[in-house]
């Protein structure tokens, strides 16, 4: 079936409004964080903190007043300017991610397949998971002033998805011609998309935990991240749920790979780093199980996670030759 | 493997007497096993396995590409050798690997008996004693009360129902109870880790007693285009498994009727597809043809094997008509060069009819070389394709006459001996585009003509007796894996210490203390919603009695 070239420009332009959005949104979190005051206390309290193991810290919100019945209306204490800034960079984020939806919709419509069949295409979902991942964790962690950081290699990704990998709306080849397609790729952009979170929390916890440590260390720029606890706990609970999606995804690409090319496992360069990948998860999740592993190591091998999983999509994919060789990048 | 062994600290007081060398001999042994089984242990292997493995994606593999390897090593110099001698180019068949994970094998087996030793012994145990102090746990909550604080321990019982619960009575009256949930943890994770040392057998096995081989056909749906499993020279090439000596193999035979192929506007492939005819069983069933439709992504399934669309090509068909009117009609593959436009390239070779004398045979042998254009362009001479379909077939033809050098030794299918080209044997007589229907005469009047174009599959075999257990193993490797991520083995106590026992005002002391065995992260939210329940039974209580007072 041919591809509707209409519907694959509007997804392009879609495309690009939701990365201008993040962008902006981008701008606003980290002036949040580059204007905002350094609480005196919060090195303490956060130390506190980790020791009791204790329930999570909630932002303080400020009181709202009764609305009076009658009478002069009196106008509701605002946030600092900062803080807004922040909440208004959640909110673009929300308008970006529906602009970013509406450009993969397009692009599945424009090209009567699922929309993830070449490199530009598999970052966009991978971004758009990661995100949405975000914006769903924000309800239940105290995570809101770490979003600019979130936003940095997404809008990295975004930019080189359309600009570098970017490729005409096309047709995938007969190896791709599978139902598949659409689970083994799905499963695995979502998964990395997700895993994204924790080795960008890990790596924020890494400051913030030498800052614990010693006060004088990155005390502009830690104490304004949450609490190292929660970094913590945020980066193992989307670990937990990130890694069994993404072992989901390896097992579904064997299955693929046996109808495919005849092999379900035969050491190709993706399938290898996907392994080398999920080693250095279980590591993670074993080092928290060791005695002198926990905090720190384990959140450098998270980070090491997050480095093996980038060096999957970018260098094998771009530079070594394999049967993964479907970027479309010529 | 989330365990941790704590070794026993050292003891330095006196030297104690010099041990028997065997008892020595065996305390090594002893240490080396248990330092082996640690989790410090496992993760040292873990990271050497991820290391390990990375050359493997890295370096051109042995056993995925030996011509780039060849190429990688010529390249190197001395670097590349070096890299070939650390078995580097065949990572996954290397000493070294091997040692990493057959280290990490021991060191899971090491560390799983004991835990699944200890899990049966759990599974009937009461959950352990109170701790004396529940303020010293990780999560912890206290209130007191005028009543004597059983309400609690009514709600508490109500609360845990699921958790594994006893009721104790402790001296000095105190009440209180013990509760653990979460035994589906270990369950997962033993099933998890017993699932991969399965997989891993499995995937060996497979390994041992499969092989994988192929074989070109052309599809023409005739004699020439059927080929059976009947053994090892069935197949042009063929990697058998170290236990596979080629007998008993599965004997069915395949038929390759017709194939087409289409293309987007731009070259790139869009379906393939093979019309085939299988017979499962010609020895008992000859006459039992089943068709099937070949394609990428659609293999077809026959008595345990597994066959493959793995390649296409083209073979033009050359007529050659020799001066006293004999004709002889050839076609054989020719191998693609370029993947885009199938300008493809091979040697359709002749022998002179009715002639035995090997003199004069070695003068008369034809072979038509050069290069096919499915969608032939000539310009200036030079003949390049621009489309993959045939279109407008063409062959920049080199046709050599003499001696092939076929009946002395080996020689490739898609290319002449240039040996004998170099020593004068085999010269090139006439050089030509020919077009489809198009012809040529050679010097001594024989005439070469291009007649047809047919198509060849390349079917890849492969068997593998494991695989349904790899697939059910890793099935249960993710379930195991989900289970033991998601249930959490935690514990909680709830304690009433009658007045005059705990609290200086002489009020009952409700006590609720958590801990969470495994990892502390998201237990603290279900033990707040609990705590906070039993404590308000206790308050509530405290009200009413506090109304009827009044």
């Amino acid at each position: 079936m041919p591809v509707n070239e209409t519907l694959a420009h509007y997804s392009t332009w879609c495309y690009g409004s939701a990365v201008g959005v993040y962008v902006l949104a981008m701008l606003f979190c980290l002036a949040e964080g580059a204007f905002s005051k350094v609480r005196q206390k919060s090195a303490a309290q956060s130390r506190e903190l980790v020791g009791a193991g204790g329930p999570s810290v909630t932002e303080p919100t400020p009181p709202t007043p009764a609305a009076p019945r009658y009478g002069r209306t009196v106008e509701a204490p605002r946030r600092p300017l900062p803080e807004r800034l922040g909440r208004m960079g959640v909110s673009l984020i929300i308008l970006a991610l529906g602009l970013h939806l509406v450009a993969i919709v397009l692009r599945g419509l424009a090209t009567h397949r699922a929309p993830w069949g070449n490199m530009y295409e598999y970052v966009s979902v991978l971004c758009f998971a990661a995100i949405a991942a975000w914006v769903v964790l924000m309800a239940k962690f105290p995570i809101r002033r770490a979003t600019g950081f979130v936003l940095v290699p997404v809008v990295i990704l975004m930019f080189l998805g359309g600009t570098v990998l970017y490729t005409q709306a096309e047709p995938v080849e007969p190896a791709l011609q599978s139902y598949w397609l659409a689970v083994h790729v799905t499963i695995v952009s979502v998964a990395t998309g997700v895993l994204l979170i924790p080795g960008v929390a890990s790596l924020l916890y890494l400051f913030r935990s030498a800052h614990d440590r010693n006060p004088a260390r990155f005390a502009r720029f830690a104490p304004k991240l949450p609490t190292s606890d929660t970094l913590d706990r945020l980066a193992y609970r989307t670990t937990v749920f990130g890694l069994p999606l993404f072992t989901l995804g390896v097992i579904c690409g064997a299955i693929w790979a046996d109808s495919a090319w005849g092999h379900y496992w035969q050491w190709d360069p993706k399938e290898t780093t996907a392994f080398v990948a999920w080693v250095v998860y279980a590591a993670y999740l074993h080092s928290r199980a060791t005695a002198g592993w926990r905090g720190t190591r384990a959140a450098v091998i998270n980070v090491v996670g997050l480095a093996v999983m980038l060096f999957n999509l970018f260098f094998i994919n771009l530079v070594v030759t394999g049967l993964h060789s479907y970027a479309g990048v010529g | 493997m989330t365990r941790t062994v704590n070794e026993p600290a050292e003891q330095t007081a006196t030297p104690p007497p010099r041990p028997s060398p065997l008892r020595a001999a065996f305390a090594f042994l002893r240490n080396t096993w248990r330092g082996l089984v640690t989790m410090r242990t496992a993760l040292m292997l873990l990271f050497l396995l991820a290391v390990g493995a990375m050359p493997g994606a890295l370096l051109p593999q042995q056993p995925l590409n030996p011509p780039l390897v060849t190429q990688y090593i010529q390249n190197h110099g001395w670097w590349g050798r070096l890299l070939d001698k650390l078995q580097f180019f065949n990572v996954y068949g290397s000493v070294w690997f091997a040692a990493i994970y057959v280290l990490l094998f021991v060191s899971l087996v090491g560390c799983l008996l004991p835990r699944t030793v200890d899990y049966f012994r759990q599974a009937t145990a009461k959950p352990v004693l109170t701790p004396r102090n529940l303020s010293r746990m990780p999560h912890h909550a206290r209130t007191t009360s005028t009543t004597d604080g059983l309400a609690a321990l009514d709600l508490a019982r109500k609360q845990l129902r699921g958790w594994r619960l006893i009721e104790r009575s402790e001296e000095g009256g105190a009440r209180s109870i013990s509760a653990e949930r979460g035994y589906l943890r270990e369950t997962g994770n033993l099933i998890f880790h017993f699932a991969m040392l399965g997989l891993i057998i499995a995937f060996a096995i497979g390994k041992l007693y499969g092989y994988t081989g192929q074989s070109i056909v052309l599809a023409q749906g005739n004699q020439q285009s059927q080929w059976c499993n009947s053994g090892v020279l069935a197949y042009d090439s063929f990697s058998p498994g170290l236990r596979v000596d080629g007998t008993d193999m599965a004997p069915y035979c395949i038929r390759v009727n017709s194939f087409s192929s289409s293309f987007l506007p731009n070259e790139v492939a869009n379906s393939f597809d093979a019309k085939v005819s299988y017979q499962a069983d010609p020895v008992n069933d000859p006459n039992s043809w089943q068709n099937y439709d070949l394609q990428v992504n659609a293999p077809l399934n026959v008595d345990g094997d597994k066959v493959y669309l793995a390649g296409n090509g083209y073979a033009p068909v050359f007529t050659v008509t020799y001066p006293n009117g004999q004709q002889r009609t050839n076609a054989i593959q020719w191998k693609e060069d370029d993947g885009l436009t199938y300008l493809s390239e091979g040697a359709t070779k002749f022998d002179p009819p009715g002639i035995t004398d090997p003199a004069e045979l070695h003068r008369k042998q034809i072979a038509v070389t050069g290069l096919f254009a499915p969608t032939a362009v000539v310009s200036g001479g030079i003949m390049t394709s621009v489309f993959p379909s045939p279109n407008n077939p063409g062959v920049a033809a080199q046709i050599y006459e003499g001696n092939l050098g076929n009946d002395s030794h080996d020689q490739s299918i898609f290319d002449i001996d240039q040996t004998m080209v170099d020593s004068g044997q085999l010269k090139m007589v006439k050089q030509a585009n020919l077009m489809l229907g198009q012809s040529v005469t050679l010097p001594d009047g024989t005439k070469v003509s291009f007649d047809s174009v047919q198509r060849w599959v390349s079917l890849l075999i492969t068997h593998d007796p494991t695989q349904d257990y790899v697939l059910i193993f890793a099935v249960a490797l993710l379930l195991g894996l989900v289970t033991s991520l998601v249930i959490k083995r935690r514990r909680i106590w709830v304690r009433v210490t009658p007045a005059g026992e705990g609290d200086a005002d002489g009020r009952t002391v409700i006590e609720v203390g958590g801990l969470a065995r495994t990892d502390q992260a998201g237990y603290g939210e279900e033990f707040t919603r609990l705590s906070a329940r039993i404590l308000d039974a206790a308050a509530g209580a405290d009200r009413s009695t506090a109304g009827k007072d009044i």
